[in-house]
């Protein structure tokens, strides 16, 4: 099986270059992932990089653009796949190194939403109470494993990452805001309340397209913007 | 050349569920707290946790602290030692309410309480009827678990290296620990953390064994650590293989599965697991079923083309269940083996789930090493917490969902004594230059140019080794035989070499530094093993196998010098309430 994947070595290339490698026909199995594929080239070049851990889908480490789609190696069937392989970084982020993108700005937006429980009433000694009703309302929401995929496809993140925060982000926002034990949900609506944090989406839906866990990133934030109005009028 | 340093209060490596929960504490505490983690926190293992965290807070059914200390006794096959196992039971439901607190997404019951169901080895009445004990949020409760730890540490302004990778710890003359050396993945370059107290908290070892649930990060790094820093492994022969990996590849299928009241079965459909556990069948201990299914597969009796695996049938629990209670088993099918567990059972076969042994603690987190007649002597600075530590809570047998409450109770027990620890130690103390230059000297040994066998190759064979010479059966011959193996590998891995000498996010030099790792690891285990001669727990011996609590009611040491093995008792006598003496284990 071919490959065509994306090389790049600060120290010693000036520009990024594609690289072909093959996989001999023995080495492939049934069930076969993408990751145990690149885990198999890693042998033949030990300098070819790139980031995983759980090969299960749930670290969200292995994040990368398939055949022009970003997935998670892990979980992306090798015979689903056209040959050659090409396989590239994140577009849209800064590349490290071969596979390996910067996540720092991803990372930055995610706390931006602020994402953590606020409750400032006093704790029970027992569990707070939530209707089986009202944690249904954080299914799609909570399940987010901060891969990436979503924000990197994303044209307006790549326009703007600084100031749109970007579907993953807006998900955390949504979880939170959706979350009937957080009580500030007021303060959450006046942060995204910009031209840019939430607005900057503009439904072109690829997040959805691609998110490894079947999350809706593009709905929860028209949800985010339904609530938006509703408080104004 | 200049080497960056960096001082804090109290220093964590590993980003998992201990070393968050401890974190957090130590923030809101305002101790100045640095987190070490290879990986960036969310990716550490414990997302992967599904089923749930045993707490006895009688959500569901009638519970008590203390019969959920009967069960992990008895789970442990009377290896764990008491006290820690009462301190952990009682603080159960405090950590629980704590984490739904912090924002955990628990799964709800109809009343808004915290979702429990049943699992393995639970009981009420000390033995009696099924208890439900374990809280969920789905299938995916490490998840919502590792992700909320991390959510409050942003919140509380702890500071993380991320993708950072701990090569040694700094210990002096006196025997104190003083922080850790080590490297920023991105750029190579070698950094010195010191601290006042060092926590280690970096999971287990399960990448020792070919089929595996786990990471490939879990390679015992922190275990490694320690015993290159002089501290014995506790317990390292009792290694816990999940019954229900999926066959042939490992991923887990939680016990949750079985909890919500999915059976095993044979070739010939037949529930095999009431000949084993006649009360309690499917819901027997994790050793008990692992076992069963291996002598099913053994005696002819195994499903599939090749007889060689069990069938796990949720069919009967209805879709209903399956999608609301079990999705991510079910996406986690239908991505692995294009199958829908509502229509068709799973393969399963036993898997290397969990390291029970490690780390030798006390139930406050303090490391603990036998010094002349004292079994039990704190090594100052040095804290271990989760999988990496052996408290022990788990003895010869893990209960699930005591490995989320352990990484919660001790994470957070650690970092109380941290605090207190801080108080009486308000001062750094002097670095010790050859400590800091022995760390950095592993780092350089991977610069080395030239011939030599690559690191994948060597990993293979080395966890090769370990399945086919240390597995769920063992004998003396076969193990005898796998540590000569495992020796000569030993010797061939100082001789190895990477090709990939560049500095920026050099994966290839990770891969080696926790190849090194895992061989640590892989002897310890291997010997202990072949130390204990009986069966207990997980660690069955064809050769000796009963268990013998005249002789072998002790808990083993590995230590690195000479694989020299030492031992230490357990200890029976809990806090306040009477001991469990150790009975026949049945279910």
């Amino acid at each position: 099986m071919e490959f065509s994947i994306y090389r790049f070595n600060p120290e010693t290339d000036s520009a990024p270059y594609m690289q072909d490698f093959t996989l001999a026909d023995d080495l492939i199995e049934p069930g076969m992932m993408l990751l145990d594929a690149l885990l198999l080239l890693k042998e033949q070049d030990d300098s070819l990089s790139f980031r995983r851990s759980c090969q299960h889908g749930v670290c969200g480490s292995d994040g990368m653009n398939i055949n022009g789609t970003n997935g998670l190696a892990c979980i992306t069937p090798l015979k689903d796949l056209k040959a050659p392989i090409v396989l590239r970084p994140f577009p849209g982020m800064p590349v490290i190194r071969d596979l390996i993108v910067d996540m720092d700005n991803f990372y930055h937006q995610y706390r931006e939403a602020e994402p953590w429980l606020i409750n400032e009433s006093p704790e029970p000694e027992v569990e707070r109470h939530q209707s089986p009703e009202d944690r249904d309302r954080l299914d799609g929401l909570y399940e987010c494993i901060l891969c990436g995929c979503c924000s990197a496809s994303c044209p307006s993140y790549w326009w703007n990452p600084e100031r749109f925060l970007g579907p993953a982000a807006l998900l955390q926002a949504a979880r939170f805001i959706q979350d009937s034990r957080d009580q500030a949900t007021e303060h959450r609506l006046q942060r995204l309340d910009d031209a840019y944090s939430l607005y900057r989406c503009h439904g072109i839906m690829n997040c959805t397209q691609v998110c490894p866990k079947g999350l809706n990133p593009s709905k929860a934030i028209g949800d985010i913007r339904r609530t938006m109005i509703k408080r104004s009028v | 050349m200049k080497l960056t340093t960096r001082k804090f209060d109290a220093l964590i490596i590993g980003a998992g569920g201990a070393g968050l929960r401890a974190a957090l504490q130590l923030s809101n505490a305002d101790a100045r707290v640095a987190v070490v983690s290879k990986v960036f926190p969310t990716r550490s293992h414990t997302v992967a946790a599904q089923g749930g965290v045993n707490a006895a807070l009688a959500n569901v059914l009638p519970d008590s602290w203390h019969w959920h200390m009967f069960d992990t006794v008895k789970g442990s096959d009377y290896l764990g030692d008491q006290d820690a196992i009462e301190y952990m039971c009682r603080a159960a439901p405090k950590v629980v309410y704590e984490l739904e607190h912090f924002g955990v997404p628990f799964s709800r019951l109809d009343d808004g309480g915290i979702y429990q169901r049943a699992f393995g080895g639970q009981s009420q009445h000390f033995g009696k009827e099924q208890a439900a004990r374990t809280c969920a949020a789905a299938d995916r409760t490490g998840h919502a678990i590792l992700h909320s730890l991390y959510q409050q540490n942003l919140r509380a302004r702890t500071h993380f290296f991320d993708e950072y990778f701990a090569i040694d710890l700094i210990k002096d003359d006196a025997g104190h620990v003083l922080g850790v050396v080590a490297f920023e993945i991105l750029s190579g370059e070698p950094i010195v953390i010191e601290a006042k107290t060092t926590l280690i908290a970096t999971g287990g070892a399960g990448q020792i064994f070919r089929t595996n649930t786990n990471a490939l990060s879990n390679t015992g790094d922190g275990m490694a650590m320690a015993l290159r820093a002089g501290v014995p492994l506790e317990d390292m022969e009792f290694v816990q293989f999940h019954p229900t990996g999926i066959a042939g590849r490992g991923m887990l299928i939680t016990e949750g599965a079985r909890g919500e009241g999915g059976f095993l079965i044979n070739d010939q459909g037949e529930r095999f697991m009431e000949r084993y556990a006649p009360k309690v069948k499917d819901l027997a201990s994790r050793d008990v079923v692992s076992r069963a299914i291996a002598i099913e597969v053994r005696e002819g009796r195994g499903c599939g083309r090749n007889k060689d695996h069990a069938l796990l049938d949720l069919r009967h629990l209805g879709a209903d269940t399956i999608m609301k209670k079990l999705p991510g088993i079910r996406e986690m099918s239908l991505t692995f083996l294009g199958l829908d567990p509502i229509e068709k059972p799973i393969p399963v076969f036993p898997t290397c789930h969990y390291s029970m042994g490690g780390i030798p603690t006390n139930r406050d987190g303090q490391v603990v090493v036998p010094v002349k007649d004292t079994p039990e002597d704190p090594v100052p600075g040095l804290y271990a917490a989760g999988e990496t530590a052996c408290v022990s809570v788990h003895g010869a047998n893990r209960l699930g969902g005591n490995s989320l409450l352990d990484i919660l109770v001790f994470g957070r027990a650690a970092a109380n004594h941290i605090l207190e620890f801080l108080e009486e130690n308000r001062l750094h103390r002097p670095l010790h230059q050859e400590s800091v230059d022995q760390a950095l000297a592993r780092l350089a040994r991977w610069d080395r140019k030239g011939d030599g066998e690559a690191v994948e190759p060597l990993r293979r064979e080395l966890r090769k080794v370990m399945e086919d010479h240390c597995g769920v059966f063992r004998t003396a011959e076969v193990m005898r035989e796998g540590v000569t193996k495992l020796r000569a590998l030993r010797e061939r891995i100082d001789n190895a070499v990477i090709r990939d000498h560049s500095r920026t996010f050099n994966t290839a030099r990770v891969e080696a530094m926790e190849l090194e790792n895992l061989m640590d690891c892989a002897m310890a285990t291997i010997c202990s093993a072949l130390g204990r001669e009986e069966s207990r727990g997980a660690h069955s011996r064809m050769d000796f196998p009963d268990r013998d609590d005249e002789r072998w009611l002790k808990h083993s040491l590995y230590s690195l010098q000479d694989d020299a093995m030492d031992y230490k008792p357990v200890r029976t006598q809990p806090v306040t309430v009477e001991s469990f003496p150790p009975k026949e284990r049945v279910y």
